[in-house]
Order: C-alpha cells, then structure tokens, then sequence
C-alpha cells in the first residue's frame, strides 16, 4: 500500500500522531518516479534536492509550527506552464527548452504558505495546445491504465502523475476541457474553476479568456482541499473575480435529496460510444437512489462551440504567443542576418506544428477582412452558448454527462488528423465558453479504461459540484481502483 | 471551392512572423482551410442582434491602487536573455547597412 492511497486528511492525522514525517511522503513520490516515471513518462522536471531539503525543514519544525494547515508536507506536482522560480518551465516546448522563471505563479506562492512540497514539474501539450500530450516537444507521457494509451491532454503528466501514485495531488489548466479529458481518461478526479475563481498570475497564458488553474485529485474531498487553497482574488490578475471563497470541504454532505439533475440531450447523442452513455445513466441511477431527480435538456447551440472555440483560442493564443520573439527570453536561432529573420526563424524553430497551425489560424481570423466574420461572429456564438447554460440553471442545480465521447484513445490513433483530435473535447469545450465550473470523476471502465462523469455548476458554485460528486464518489467504489502499474 | 489560398497561408505566416517553407505552405493550406470550412458552419446562426462575449464575468476597468512598486532586479531579467551586453539585451542589427 501507498502512502497516496490515504486522503489528505488521513495523512495529516499520521503526521500529526508522528508515526510518519514528510520525508516519508516526499520518499514515496521520489521513490515511486524511479519505480514507474520511464514508463509513465510524466515529469519533465525533478526538483529532488530541493524536495528532500524542504521536507527536513518540515519536519523540524513541525512540532513547534502552529500553522499546520492540512496540506502542509504534502508532496505536489506543478503542470509545467505555471511558472516556479529557479525551476524550469518549458510548456513542454523547445521555445523555452532553458528558461528558468524568475518569479512564483501566485499558485505556487498560495502553495508555499500552505507548506506543501514541489516535486517537479509535469508534461503536457506543448503551450497547452492538444488533448494527447503527443505535441509536447520531449516525451509523450503514457496512461498509467494501458501504456499504448494517451494519458489525454493538455494536461496529461497531471492526471497521469496523480493516476500512477507519484504525486498525492497536482495542478493542471484547462482551456477546453484539459483538466477534466486527461483526469477522465486516467480515472482520477479533475475540476475546472469557474472562471476568475483562481489567479491566471503566472500561468504562461493560451487563451486568456477560457484559461484556469485547477486542481488533479484522487478523491473529492483532496480536490476541494486543494481548490480552497489556491482560490481568490489577486491583484496581480485583473481577471481573478472580488468573490467569497466559501469553505468547500463544509460541503461534502453526502445529502442530495431534492437536487435537480439536468441531463442535456446533447451530451448522450451521435458520437458519445455506448459505454460511456451507460456509463453516465447508471451514474444517474446512483444518485437518484441519493433523492436527487434528473430530466432530459436541452444545450440547443453545443454543436457550434467547437468551432467557436477553436476560432476563439487560436486568435488569442495568436496575440499572446507573440511575446516569445527569442530577443527577451527563450530560444533564438543562431543564423539570423536582421531582426525580423531573428523573430521568424526563432519562431519557426522553436514552435512545433500544432502550436503554428493555431498561431496561423488565429492570425488569419484577426486579420483584416476576416475579423468579422470569424472572430465576432465566434463571440456572439459565445454569447449564445452561455445563454443556453444560463437557461438551464433556472429551473437546475447542475448538468451532467460524460467528460470525454470515448475512453483514452490509442497513441497516434488520431494525431494526423487535427479535426478529429479537436472532437475529443467536444463535451468539455462549452463550459469554459460559458465560464462555469465543471469537475470530473470516475464512473465506470470501459474494458479495463477509465471512465469520467462530468458535473457542471453554476458560476461560483463549486461547493454543489463537489456535494454531488462526493455523494456518488461514496457511493462507488471507482476512485478506488488503482492502476496495474 | 477552397476557403484559404496558398499565397494568403504565406501572408498569413509573414504576420505571424513564422517563416514557412514551401511544403508546410502547402500542408496548412490544406489543414487551415478544412478547419474554416468547418468553423463555417456558424453561419447557419444568426447573430444579428447578439452581442459578442469577451469576458464571461462582465468585469470592465479593474484597477489596483496606483502604488509605487519596484521592479525586477536587471540581472535578473537578463538571466534569461539569450544575448545580453553592458545590461542591456543584445539583437542583430535592426537597421540595414
């Protein structure tokens, strides 16, 4: 048995009765990365020495320090587009293969007051660009259920660090669905904030409008323990919302009787694989049983926010991913007659093709002529998406379905072929146009792969998601599977 | 009928500032203009009266207090240069002879 099998709390319980120390928790994730990492292939970076370092300051301390939150010593991994000083941080691109961040996301600062402990730092699609951690620039991280598998993406060394026992809990972004697809395809639980919910400061940004920091758990509880930790506004980030965090953990009732289940018709149609739609109706049955009701509904524009999405993201991925110019940081060519042949072979050799094909297609549904009809008319489908979700959650407390049509899918199945990947987050991409939580947790195996459902709130409401999950996390035993790896 | 032409991919790349060679020219031709033809099926939508979303929350003009604050230390901002000279970040000529 692992120490990761506990919860955070059980764990805080042992450190607290002194029958283990942090060095023991930071021994096990070091331990297990030399046992399983060259399969899993989930860290980019390690941080040992410093790991080992902070865990003996830890621990002597730990007697006299009063400020013991729960998540003190608890051992974290870091998705590697949130900057940590003096740790590397690539966004698993050659672009910035040395660069070393000179200051602390605010995430990680709020880490560091809760005394939690930095392993290293995870892969992903290459600037958070892909839903199969096959774009990262050096290595493709493997589901720990099958390892001919995507861990999904972008953050894939996420979910499939927390899956593989390597970590106790991480942090990962999601844009259009990449906590929850990679969190759903490794079976462990994923949740995306609501928008603002969580400072972007410090998070190499993608598209500032869908972006959030969230966390990667193995349980409900963990993860709300986590999201309380890292919530609230900061002035470093004008978009962080002036809003109470309310105490998540409070939460977890286990009480459901009376709560309204909308199911969109959408989300179980053409394209979602029978499995999974089983799937999400015996989830249904479970907490009916709870007392909740459930009813069919209807997202009437789901279908259009794909290619919203990928009109949105791109063009502003296009504007933001214009900082790296190999002149202030990052890689730059080493043949380059003048400026501008500086910046375009930078660029080029420095960007994989993923991230140029959305570069261009950004640049070219903002360029002049085209504005219109792409770019706006995306923001005014935009508005029609949110709508659809503010419609529902009149008369609903949540919406459910599948977090992904299918389970993980195998390595290089689909990577020729950019439509068909973009599919993959079809279910997942309208929450982040629309700025509301969603969260998703372990439901089923489709022949040994896991399987996630995905409970969406309102804005704000966090606290309803994580009460529903739990009450079926109890109710399950699926969060207890563990991998054969 | 395509969407996007190879001398508009071209145009595209130069103001994004990538350079493209011939044949990956040819290859986002062929992707970029499948995915606009798909992105197209917006159009069956009619926005007339619908205002954009750029921001889900609706917050407009957050300020924070105008307070001196230092900023980063130059050595500091100069660890990551690839080329730096007497403090100040190095570039090729920007003016042609």
């Amino acid at each position: 048995m692992s120490l990761f099998d506990y919860k955070v709390s059980d764990l805080h319980e042992l450190l607290h009765k002194k029958e283990i120390k942090v060095a023991d928790l930071v021994d096990e994730s070091y331990k297990r990365i030399a046992q399983v990492d060259d399969k899993v292939q989930a860290f980019l970076t390690l941080d040992e020495e410093k790991a080992r370092q902070t865990a003996r300051t830890l621990d002597a301390e730990f007697p006299t320090n009063s400020n013991t939150g729960l998540l003190f010593g608890m051992p974290i991994g870091i998705k590697d587009n949130i900057v940590t000083k003096g740790l590397r941080t690539t966004c698993a691109s050659k672009i910035l293969e040395n660069f070393n961040p000179i200051y602390d996301a605010t995430v990680v600062q709020k880490l560091q007051q809760q005394q939690t402990v930095t392993v290293g730092k995870l892969n992903m699609d290459e600037f958070a660009m892909g839903s199969s951690n096959e774009n990262s620039h050096y290595q493709k991280t493997r589901n720990p259920w099958d390892l001919d598998r995507v861990p999904g993406g972008s953050s894939g060394g996420s979910a499939a660090s927390v899956a593989a026992g390597e970590v106790m809990f991480s942090l990962g972004s999601d844009t259009g669905g990449s906590i929850r697809q990679p969190a759903a395809f490794c079976g462990v639980v994923g949740l995306k904030p609501t928008y603002g919910r969580v400072s972007r400061f410090g998070l190499v940004a993608f598209a500032s409008s869908l972006d959030q920091i969230g966390p990667i758990t193995r349980t409900v509880e963990d993860n709300a323990y986590l999201l309380q930790a890292v919530s609230g506004l900061d002035p470093m980030d004008s978009t962080s919302a002036n809003v109470n965090v309310p105490n998540f953990v409070s939460a977890l009732t286990g009480d459901v009787k009376g709560l309204k289940i909308a199911v969109p018709k959408e989300y179980l149609g053409e394209g979602v694989k029978e499995s999974v739609r089983q799937s999400v109706l015996d989830a249904l049955k479970v907490l009916e049983k709870q007392g909740a009701v459930w009813e069919e509904v209807s997202l009437p524009h789901s279908k259009y926010a794909l290619a919203a999405y990928y009109l949105l993201s791109s063009s502003e991925a296009s504007a933001n991913l214009a900082r790296f110019d190999g002149v202030r940081y990052g890689y730059r060519t080493s043949n380059a007659d003048n400026l501008l042949d500086l910046y375009k072979k930078s660029r080029s050799e420095g960007f994989g093709d993923e991230v140029k094909r959305r570069i261009m297609l950004g640049t070219f549904a903002l360029s002049s002529g085209y504005y219109d009809a792409y770019y706006k008319k995306a923001q005014q489908v935009r508005t029609l998406i949110k709508k659809d979700f503010e419609d529902v959650f009149e008369k609903y407390d949540v919406i459910i379905g599948p977090t992904t049509p299918t389970p993980a899918f195998k390595i290089g199945e689909n990577i020729d072929d950019p439509l068909t990947m973009y599919v993959n987050d079809i279910l997942t991409i309208p929450v982040n146009l629309a700025g509301v939580p969603g969260i998703s947790v372990p439901c089923g195996f489709d022949n040994g792969l896991p399987l996630g459902l995905q409970i969406i709130g309102k804005h704000f409401d966090e606290a309803t998601i994580y009460r529903v999950a739990h009450a079926f996390e109890q109710a399950t035993d699926y969060h207890k599977q563990k991998p054969g790896i | 009928m395509s969407r996007i032409s190879n001398e508009q991919v071209k145009h595209v790349a130069n103001l994004a500032r990538l350079a493209i060679t011939e044949e990956e020219a040819e290859k986002f031709t062929k992707q970029l203009d499948a995915i606009i033809t798909f992105a197209e099926q917006l159009n069956e939508l009619d926005t007339e009266n619908v205002e954009p979303t750029y921001h889900v929350l609706d917050m407009k003009n957050i300020f924070r207090e105008d307070i001196k604050q230092t900023g980063l230390p130059r050595e500091e901002v100069l660890k990551n240069a690839p080329d730096h000279q007497d403090g100040q970040i190095k570039v090729p000529a920007i003016i042609g002879e």
